[in-house]
């Protein structure tokens, strides 16, 4: 396959004027609840064309990217910085202390470990139930996963007081003779987060083989070909290879599915397990795995929202695209606000002078103004997605995803150190204040997933270009049958 | 390589040169005629001789040998150069010889502590003390077991006194004019200047020092003035008894030292007196006084004490009934007391009604009290109460027929008694009339705590010779000419009297670190006969022993650490009639001003002296939990009518003085008073102490020693930030509730103590299933735990200070403490419950609860923390990687976390000296908590197995429980129903805190039992219904 420069080189907003090559007649329309989700009049080629275009074309890539990503580099570059001075003074940079012994340590660890969520969901469970409109969003989603676990991954490792020791954390046969303590939940944390990791990884490269087929036949840049070709494992598109890749991504896919459940419900077990109130609650699991969800669909729409508009993908990416998440956004986040609600009544409820505190001081203790805006960011704000109109307008859905974000960031500051900062005996109350180092952690692992983020979108396909041709494939075929059955009649 | 670069080549040249330089030969002759030729700079100037420099110069200085060699002697040279190259790498060490010792030193077994008797002085006053010393090293202070003032136990600044031992920042040389100098010739100095004054009888000499009980340095001082008899031997200490003695000169005509037998007393009453914690014999008061309030399942008699205190002290928290009153009334309030007690026997007072007002039913119910129980009750006055409090309290012992029972009188002390004031105003005034001419301020430190109205950091500038001697070069010591230092109590020789006058023998446990001399030596030279401090010491002692048996007894009192029986005699005196009628009349009050202003001795920091003991910054002061700080405490009610807020800089001034001091809000404080800590604000104590909080001396002068009636106090407008351990929470303007309802010191009145009733008080009556039942651990052998029971404990920090030198606990600094780091193994907890003007105060002491389903062991994920087979929970420090997750389950936070290098490990210092062999130093990043002592736990056990015996109850002593003066904290093996520990769990008022969580613990406490007087009127939340979550 040659590759049209006409169709490379455009600008965005060009594409829709560029002639196809095939005849007009296999142009899409609305037909369908399928052909809401690409719109436009594309062909195989030109969807080809279209996405393996901006990871081809070096020059088509907006001023917005490199502001981003200079943003984030330097927001990296503070991370380095942290994590250096972290490592030479200790974990004492902190703002953590006795009580709150963790911060935004672990804040942001359940933060990112959160938004990875919404990946893997796209991708494994929407896949298993056949759900079209995930084809355009999975491979941006599943990146997403992948760096936001590679940023939740580097607080378990560094929040330690010996981070030169937490290998000690793998079972692994050692001369010491001694293995994990297996009860402790952060022992799960680190099988749950590590298959996780592993699989997203897996499940993302395994998608990315036919594509970096595609992009290896198309470059021109003789090292781009190579390190493409090297990806591509040698693909040819044959029907064996086909039937090999299908097999292969449904099994992943079904092992994908119940770690969407498994990874957050074992995250939540750190606290759930504990003794603390505020901590030990039943209903973590459910809650905090509909919480991840809710989070990481709002990360994506963060996302999603400004790319799309920045490179042109409407067709790809379409309103119809943004109002299944903005309604999924909804949904979970209705869970978490009953989440929110149980907690409180069995503050209540269970007549537990301590869970009863606890409430109280949510509510009205030192961190009150907190507890409140995190009731307006995930309880409130969302329930403007119950309005068709909001929903399909991208600047309500992008301001709401942020607020959600924001929302689930203080869910967890409120779960973590307002439940620890005032437990159970009064004489060992204190205060967490984070240090200017915490927040260089935490915009620093900002930096570092867009950073790694904004890389993705230059080099490799962000949206899976042979999904899109079998979805084309798939409103095509249920057009021409269409047609053909009036024929008929 | 330079020939002269390597002095230790320089020494061996004679064996490697094989090449024999010209200049080798002259080097040695030179080295070895080095002395004759003084001292030299440098090698360079002792061979600067022509050819040597000639010799430096030629980089081949025989390379003519080099051209008359052959073939084969060049190969041969190769060859051994060759080889010689390689180990051009062996260096050659200085050589030292380490000789082992060909007998070994009596009884050392290294790697066994050895326990010496000794003293630590406070004030002049001694605390008889045993001191663990591991190869040489004094590493721990306990209190001597035999001294009547000590019973085993220890004050915290007996304990702290280690720590200053250690300080790095001890004054190291003789300084003078700023410039290091030595003893011989600081010696010289003195010698010319005594020389001189023996022509003129000492007329212008003066020496300063501390309060002296000593009686060997008391013969000292009476052997100068016969060599001297012109000169002045002054006492100063800011922290004086001044009031005692003057109250008791007018009471009795002479002053005499007040003794009192708290555990014959049924019912004491304090008039702002901390007998508990905060007088000389403390420790054996607080024990004498808890020994009335064991109140057990078959033993239901408890004493009963009445406080009448302006700023809450430990007294007042421990005591059945509060009286809170300002300082300045507390007069009328003994009067009030005197009049109702005496007004119906004695003719001199006229009976007179109290007022139906809280106050007139509080002191009706307590004199009724102090009626019934006659012979069997005290009246005691605090240290900064006016003399005639003094003498009432004198007057109402008397005429209860305490005098014999409940309080001795004994000659003083001190020697001749003199108020401290009076004797440096004396020398001041005798500086500023120009008689002085040589000053010796052993010990003392006037520059800094000397009442504001005695400049003496001018006036010992006036002074043409001047001498310092202390343990710090401080603010005295940079006035003075001369500075010299002086050895800790722990390096020197001495003797001190206790509160009781007991002779206390000092013995050292180290030579002086830093070449010091104890005062004793420096008198002797004073005297004529300079001697070594043991001499001085054993001469003195063997003379008063006297007979043959001298030396054997004065060894028997080095071994045991005092005379037996030397306590001093009490007199038969009675109090004077007419001081009575003066005591009575109680001047009216001052007006101007809106507060009064109370001094005191800081709880930790005594008077200043204690500023550079990190351990005793660091330390929550008692009530306020402050630490690094000072304050100005005052009442909320207070507060709030004048618009302060908590951290609020005030100006506190006081006739044409002021001070700034932040304020501290304090419940239970009197209205209209401000208490100001003496003991902050040093700029000279040395790096820890140096600008901690601010000096309350400055506002301080000899005509308000401890009271100024008509201060006046506005706001700055700027605030201050405290480090505390412990918050204010829901501070309410009206009413406190400190546990927030919460089940945590329970509270019983001595009428309910219902056995029942109380064992079953919010005990957990079922055991929920866990999801590792059928798992639990298994115990065999001995099973260790505590009980600590809450009516004995008084609060006094002496366990938490303790834990810290046995378990060498770093210290963090004011910022760490902040942001809530501390790192003290055991704390009190202090919860105030009641109305915000006169709350009860609950303390309680809180170590790791050691919990047999312990929450914090099945979280981590190391196995670093983990339960042992007599159940103890333990901290593996090797083992933790520090994700503090442990903490965050533990529900009593005892938990402390290296949130950074603490212990400082990696730099040497010389308080590495201070270390305790057998305990870890923990590095960053780890947990740590209370191991139940286990290093004790061990050792007894090693000493148990030699003998073939098991371990023996009461063998085993935790540092807590050691330093305990009411013995409130008992450990032993609870698999033993006869021991101890197990008796006390078994009894009825024995809880686990937060039991309901189901943790088990090893520790449990004995619920605080109060007796209130059912006739007084209902205050304090002590007097309400016992408290019931």
């Amino acid at each position: 396959m040659s590759s049209n420069p006409e169709t490379v080189t455009a600008k965005p907003d060009r594409l829709v004027q560029v002639p196809n090559k095939e005849p007009a007649s296999h142009s899409v329309s609305a037909a369908g609840a399928d052909a809401e989700l690409l719109l436009g009049s594309h062909s195989y080629d030109s969807v080809t064309d279209r996405i393996s275009g901006i990871v081809l074309d070096q020059r088509s890539h907006p001023t917005a990217w490199f502001a981003v990503f200079a943003l984030a580099f330097l927001a990296l570059n503070g991370m380095m910085l942290t994590i250096t001075w972290l490592l030479y003074r200790g974990v004492g940079i902190w703002g953590i202390n006795q009580p709150a012994g963790w911060g935004f340590d672990i804040i942001n660890f359940v933060w990112w470990i959160g938004i990875g969520h919404a990946g893997t969901l796209i991708s494994a469970i929407l896949l298993l139930m056949r759900q079209q409109w995930r084809t355009s969003i999975n491979r941006f989603a599943e990146a997403m996963t992948l760096f936001a676990v590679a940023c939740a991954g580097l607080y378990p490792l560094l929040h330690t007081g010996r981070p030169w020791v937490a290998y000690w954390l793998f079972p692994y046969p050692n001369i010491m003779g001694i293995w994990p303590q297996f009860r402790s939940p952060l022992i799960w944390d680190v099988f749950a987060v590590s298959t996780y990791m592993t699989v997203s990884a897996l499940f993302w490269f395994v998608g990315l083989v036919p594509d970096l087929a595609s992009l290896r036949d198309r470059a021109r840049n003789r090292f781009a070909r190579i390190l493409f070709g090297i990806g591509a494992l040698g693909w040819r598109g044959s029907a064996r290879h086909w039937a090999r890749y299908e097999a292969a991504y449904l099994m992943l896919a079904g092992l994908s599915t119940p770690l969407v459940l498994s990874v957050h419900s074992i995250v939540s077990f750190d606290f759930a397990v504990s003794v603390l109130p505020g901590w030990h609650t039943t209903v973590f699991p459910p809650y905090f795995v509909a919480g991840a969800i809710y989070a990481g669909f709002a990360m994506v729409l963060t996302l999603a929202i400004p790319v799309r508009a920045w490179y042109g993908l409407r067709d790809f990416i379409t309103d119809k695209h943004l109002d299944w998440m903005a309604k999924i956004m909804l949904a979970t986040g209705l869970i978490v606000v009953y989440g929110y609600i149980m907690e409180m009544f069995y503050g209540w409820y269970s007549g537990n002078p301590y869970e009863g505190f606890l409430i109280k001081n949510r509510m009205t203790g030192p961190y009150a103004p907190l507890f409140w805006a995190l009731l307006v960011c995930n309880g409130v704000v969302p329930q403007v997605l119950w309005s068709p109109r909001w929903r399909s307008s991208p600047a309500v859905l992008f301001t709401v995803s942020l607020v959600v974000s924001v929302g689930m960031w203080l869910e967890r500051f409120i779960i973590i150190p307002v439940s620890l900062h005032r437990d159970f005996l009064p004489s060992s109350w204190g205060m967490y204040v984070p240090t200017v180092w915490d927040w260089g952690m935490f915009v620093g692992t900002l930096g570092l997933f867009f950073f790694l983020m904004f890389l993705f979108i230059r080099f490799l396909p962000m949206i899976s270009i042979f999904e899109i041709r079998d979805l084309l494939h798939r409103i095509r075929g249920r057009r021409d049958l269409a047609t053909e059955g009036h024929h008929e009649a | 390589m330079s020939p002269i670069a390597d002095r230790d080549n320089l020494d061996h040249s004679g064996d490697l040169g094989s090449v024999p330089s010209p200049a080798s030969a002259t080097l040695r002759e030179r080295l070895l005629s080095a002395g004759s030729r003084g001292i030299w700079r440098s090698l360079d100037e002792l061979l600067d001789t022509p050819e040597f420099r000639k010799w430096v110069e030629d980089e081949f200085p025989h390379r003519e040998s080099l051209l008359g060699m052959d073939r084969r002697r060049f190969l041969q040279l190769m060859g051994a150069s060759l080889a010689l190259a390689g180990i051009t790498g062996c260096r050659f060490l200085p050589q030292r010889r380490a000789v082992p010792f060909v007998k070994a030193v009596e009884e050392e077994v290294p790697g066994m502590p050895l326990y010496y008797a000794s003293a630590i002085v406070l004030s002049g006053i001694a605390a008889g003390v045993l001191v663990e010393s591991h190869e040489g090293r004094p590493t721990k202070i306990e209190g001597n077991p035999l001294h009547p003032a000590s019973l085993g136990s220890t004050d915290l600044f007996t304990q702290a006194a280690i720590l200053n031992l250690y300080d790095p920042d001890r004054s190291r040389n003789v300084v003078h004019a700023g410039d290091v100098a030595t003893w011989p010739e600081l010696l010289a100095a003195l010698r010319g200047v005594l020389d001189q004054q023996q022509r003129e009888a000492g007329a212008g000499l003066r020496i300063l020092s501390g309060a002296i009980t000593s009686p060997s340095l008391l013969a000292q001082i009476d052997a100068l003035r016969r060599r001297l008899p012109e000169a002045r031997w002054y006492q100063w200490e800011a922290a004086n008894r001044d009031n005692v003695c003057a109250g008791m000169r007018q009471a009795f005509g002479r002053p005499l030292n007040p003794v009192y037998r708290l555990d014959r007393a049924h019912v004491v009453v304090t008039l702002d007196a901390d007998i508990l914690t905060g007088m000389p014999g403390s420790v054996r008061y607080a024990r004498d006084f808890m020994s009335g309030r064991r109140v057990r399942a078959n033993q239901r008699t408890m004493n009963r004490l009445y406080a009448v205190e302006s700023s809450p002290t430990n007294t007042g928290a421990v005591a059945d009934h509060r009286l809170t009153v300002r300082a300045q009334d507390i007069h009328a309030v003994a009067a009030q007391l005197a009049h109702v007690l005496m007004g119906d026997s004695s003719t001199h007072v006229p009976a007179q009604e109290l007022g139906d007002d809280y106050e007139g039913r509080w002191l009706a119910a307590c004199a009724r009290d102090l009626l019934a129980n006659r012979g069997r009750c005290l009246v005691v006055a605090g240290d900064g109460q006016p003399a005639a409090v003094h003498v009432l309290a004198a007057a109402m012992n008397e005429f209860l027929g305490n005098v014999g029972h409940t309080v001795a009188y004994t000659a003083p002390i001190y020697g001749e008694w003199r108020e401290a004031t009076a004797q440096l105003q004396e020398l001041a005034s005798e500086i500023a009339s120009g008689r002085v001419d040589a000053l010796l301020v052993l010990g003392a430190n006037p520059v800094y705590d000397a009442p504001a109205d005695m400049p003496f950091a001018d006036l010992i500038r006036r002074v043409p010779f001047t001498v310092h001697l202390g343990l710090h070069l401080d603010e005295t010591g940079h006035v003075c000419q001369w500075h010299a230092p002086l050895a800790h109590d722990l390096e020197s020789w001495g003797d001190a009297r206790s509160y009781d006058g007991t002779v206390t023998f000092r013995q050292p446990l180290i030579q002086p670190l830093f070449d010091g001399k104890s005062i004793p030596e420096i008198v002797s030279v004073l005297v004529g006969r300079p001697a070594d401090g043991y001499e001085l010491h054993r001469a003195y002692w063997t003379k008063q022993f006297g007979g043959t048996n001298a030396a054997k007894q004065f060894r028997r009192a080095i071994h045991d650490g005092l005379i037996e029986n030397s306590s001093l005699p009490s007199e038969s005196v009675r109090v004077r009639e007419d001081a009575v009628r003066t005591a009575m009349q109680v001047p009216a009050r001052k007006t101007g001003g809106n507060v009064e202003v109370v001094f005191a001795p800081d709880p930790t920091l005594y008077d200043g002296r204690f500023a550079n003991n990190g351990w005793l910054q660091e330390l929550p002061k008692a009530m306020t939990r402050l630490t690094w700080d000072n304050a100005a405490l005052l009442a909320p009610s207070t507060a709030h009518r004048l618009g302060i807020d908590d951290g609020d800089v005030l100006e506190i001034r006081a006739g044409d003085r002021s001070i700034e001091a932040p304020a501290r809000l304090q419940p239970g404080h009197a209205k209209d008073s401000l208490t100001l800590h003496l003991g902050g604000g040093r700029n000279r104590a040395g790096t820890v102490g140096n600008g901690v909080g601010f000096s309350a001396y400055v506002l301080r002068d000899s005509e308000h020693t401890w009271l100024i009636a008509d201060a006046s106090v506005a706001r700055t407008g700027r605030t201050h930030s405290f480090a505390t351990t412990e918050q204010h929470h829901a501070m309410d303007r009206e009413r406190l509730d400190g546990q927030h309802g919460r089940d945590i010191v329970r509270v019983l009145q001595l009428g309910a103590f219902d056995a029942q009733k109380v064992r079953t008080h919010g005990e957990r009556t079922w055991r929920p299933t866990g999801f590792y039942d059928g798992k639990d651990h298994k115990y065999d052998g001995y099973a260790w735990g505590m009980a600590i029971d809450l009516t004995l404990c008084t609060g006094c920090n002496a366990c938490v200070v303790a834990c810290q030198a046995e378990n060498n606990i770093p210290v963090v600094g004011k910022e760490q403490v902040a942001r809530g780091r501390e790192m003290h193994w055991i704390r009190i907890d202090r919860y105030y419950e009641g109305p915000v003007d006169d709350p009860a105060v609950h303390q309680q002491p809180v170590l790791c609860m050691h919990c047999e389903q312990a929450p914090c062991e099945p979280v981590c994920p190391v196995a670093a923390t983990v339960h042992s087979h007599e159940g103890l929970n333990q901290m593996v420090y090797n083992r933790c990687v520090g994700t503090r997750y442990c903490s965050n389950n533990c529900p009593y936070k005892v938990r402390r976390f290296n949130f950074l290098n603490y212990a400082n490990h990696t730099e040497p210092t010389i308080l590495q000296l201070l270390r305790n062999p057998n305990v870890t130093v923990r590095g960053r990043g780890v947990m740590e908590k209370c191991t139940f002592c286990v290093q004790r736990i061990n050792a007894a056990r090693i000493a148990a197995k030699k003998e073939g015996r098991s371990i023996r109850d009461g063998e085993i002593i935790t540092a807590c429980q050691g330093a305990c003066p009411t013995r409130a904290i008992v450990f032993g093996n609870i698999a033993d129903p006869d021991s101890e520990v197990s008796r006390l769990k078994r009894e009825p008022h024995d809880y686990s805190l937060l039991g309901d969580l189901d943790t088990r613990p090893r520790v449990t406490y004995l619920a605080r039992v109060t007796n209130p007087n059912p006739d007084s009127p209902a205050g304090a939340g002590l007097d309400r219904e016992a408290h019931t979550p």
